[in-house]
């Protein structure tokens, strides 16, 4: 930081986050009864209403609290909170009560009152009179310091804890994967076995039977080989959908962007594609990416009623961020419907987030994240010649 | 006539290579990577190239561009597309420059000779073919195209792949003249402009479909 001896802020910066600290004790004590007292009602569900909004207030001041002691510290501002990203009101209240960082903040806005509030006291005190002056300029940077370690200490998990969440979501995503894969992988064998396999078996028989033929009756044998030529077409149609359903031959091809287009193009509601993704794509998250704006796109065109859709691709080195827009009339529920929790669970195997925003009347905005390690080459496809 | 030939895999670069020299077509080079390609199109002699879209040393779409970029230098030059999988994508580039003598196959069309060999001879002389799940697939996307009848909505497909009346007369078994007909109705209903052939007559009909 430039400020040199007093890292993150200034001092008074510094004295004025005491003053906000201060006056927002009393918010945090009214709000600590209020969650409190809502949290002994939920037993009797009239709690729950007034939970639905003290829990999004407390979060609001006690985030607002993080804000200045990451300034204080001169660190990245933590965001604990578990993602409730796309689910409902009383499904978001579930998560907050599960996540540990809830109950911590609560700890907090009780420990806040006397030792926080002692502390940005003091740094008040001896900035208002003059002659403490010298105290003040001196004190002000350990004492706003060390009560931004307390905050710290109750407000951002350690890295044991961090680790422990950590391995707690990769468990699960990881399951989900599994899950997902082997889904898939059955998927594929069936549509093999019902497919091409059997078209293939009959294309056997069909020609044995010609080889049988072809001296006693040659127009028998011609018309069979005719049909063993349709049938060898059909099979080969039959292994083209399975293809495009695990890799599709544009996405190979193209990347991203194209396939994107490619799919707009067979799409009954005009789709206009824009940007790039500036990062570069491992194909596993090209993949995800890919099938969860097809998932979108077929959302569109089923139950939006939409005149127009976009999907615009954007972000950074290292994330790629899509957005999925209908002017449709709203309303997508993002939780019903397998399809879409199934690209959701893929994305998460990367660590992406989708969130679906979708007011009644529209318009429907399905925004996805995935963080890309820029260091990984995009790989190129080594099987599957066409 | 004098032809390149891409194919990567040995098994169907001499299927072809037979089905074509019976035809009486003189397979020039049969190269099976984009660079030797390259070098075998730059040859002035030859009349036509029949190019397999994925090719090494990516394995994307290297006979794609080796068909557009052939074509841009020498105009109307005669190319016969083949893939695995066709796209509108695809098909769409191919057509861009609005130039004759191009077409665009599956691999499994080979598999009926008679057929295959007549869609090289249209594009050899400077016809459009265009696979028929392409024109499926456009065909689906045009509300309009509800408004024809049955039989005029047949006789669209197969001008859209790019048959002369003759051709289409043959497929439906209806004399040329009835087809003359349906096409008449067809170009009133979708309000397309009278094309003074055949060749121009099925880029219109691409062009009023969008792909």
């Amino acid at each position: 930081m430039t400020t040199g001896r007093i890292a993150g802020a200034g001092r008074l910066r510094m004295t004025g986050y005491a003053v906000l600290q201060v006056l927002l004790s009393v918010l945090a004590l009214v709000l600590f009864i209020v969650d409190v007292v809502a949290v002994v009602l939920s037993v009797i569900v009239v709690g729950i209403p007034i939970l639905l909004l003290s829990v999004p207030a407390t979060r609001w001041l006690v985030d607002l609290h993080r804000r200045m002691y990451a300034r204080v510290l001169a660190e990245p501002v933590p965001t604990p909170y578990q993602s409730t990203a796309g689910t409902s009101a009383l499904e978001r209240l579930r998560i907050a009560g599960a996540d540990p960082m809830s109950w911590r903040d609560l700890g907090w806005l009780l420990s806040a009152l006397p030792l926080a509030l002692t502390t940005s006291l003091v740094v008040l005190i001896l900035f208002v009179p003059v002659v403490t002056g010298i105290a003040w300029w001196y004190g002000v940077g350990p004492i706003m310091a060390a009560r931004s370690r307390i905050d710290r200490w109750f407000l951002a998990f350690g890295t044991t804890e961090r680790l422990e969440q950590r391995v707690e979501t990769l468990t699960e995503t990881r399951n989900q994967s599994l899950d997902h894969a082997a889904a898939e992988l059955r998927r594929i064998e069936r549509d093999l076995h019902d497919g091409a396999q059997a078209r293939l078996a009959g294309l056997g028989m069909t020609l044995g039977m010609a080889a049988e033929l072809v001296d006693r009756d040659p127009d028998a044998a011609r018309r069979m080989l005719a049909e063993a030529r349709q049938t060898s077409s059909a099979a080969l149609g039959d292994l083209r959908d399975v293809v495009h359903g695990i890799h599709p031959p544009v996405l190979a091809d193209r990347g991203l962007k194209a396939a994107i287009e490619a799919l707009a193009l067979d799409l009954a509601v005009p789709v206009e594609v824009t940007g790039q993704a500036a990062a570069t794509l491992a194909a596993p998250v090209e993949s995800a990416a890919y099938f969860t704006v097809a998932e979108c796109l077929a959302n569109v065109a089923k139950h939006a009623g939409a005149s127009r859709a976009w999907v615009e691709l954007g972000g950074t080195s290292d994330l790629l961020s899509v957005v999925v827009g209908d002017d449709g009339h709203g309303g997508a529920d993002p939780s019903s419907g397998s399809g879409m929790r199934g690209v959701a669970r893929r994305l998460a195997a990367f660590d992406g987030t989708m969130r679906v925003s979708s007011p009644t009347g529209g318009p429907t905005l399905v925004t996805l994240e995935v963080p890309c390690d820029s260091s990984s080459p995009r790989t190129t496809p080594s099987s599957g010649r066409g | 006539m004098r032809l390149v030939l891409a194919e990567d895999h040995a098994l169907l670069r001499e299927g072809l290579i037979r089905i074509l020299e019976a035809h009486d077509h003189e397979i020039v080079a049969a190269v099976e990577h984009a660079d030797a390609l390259t070098e075998a199109l730059a040859d002035p002699s030859v009349e036509g190239a029949v190019l397999d879209v994925r090719l090494p040393p990516s394995h994307t779409d290297e006979g794609l561009r080796a068909a557009v970029g052939v074509r841009a230098r020498r105009s109307g030059f005669p190319v016969m597309v083949l893939s695995q999988y066709v796209e509108r994508i695809y098909a769409r580039e191919l057509l861009a420059s609005g130039e004759g003598g191009i077409g665009y196959l599956l691999k499994d069309r080979v598999g009926d000779v008679g057929e295959f060999v007549d869609a090289l001879d249209r594009v050899a002389s400077g016809g459009t073919v265009l696979d028929p799940q392409v024109v499926s697939a456009v065909m689906a996307r045009q509300a309009p195209v509800e408004r024809l009848t049955v039989r005029e909505r047949e006789v669209l497909g197969l001008m859209a792949e790019g048959r002369s009346n003759a051709a289409i007369a043959g497929a439906l078994f209806v004399t040329e003249k009835a087809v003359g007909k349906h096409t008449n109705n067809i170009f009133t209903k979708l309000d397309l402009p009278v094309a003074p052939d055949d060749n121009r007559r099925v880029l219109a009909v691409l062009a009023w479909l969008g792909v």
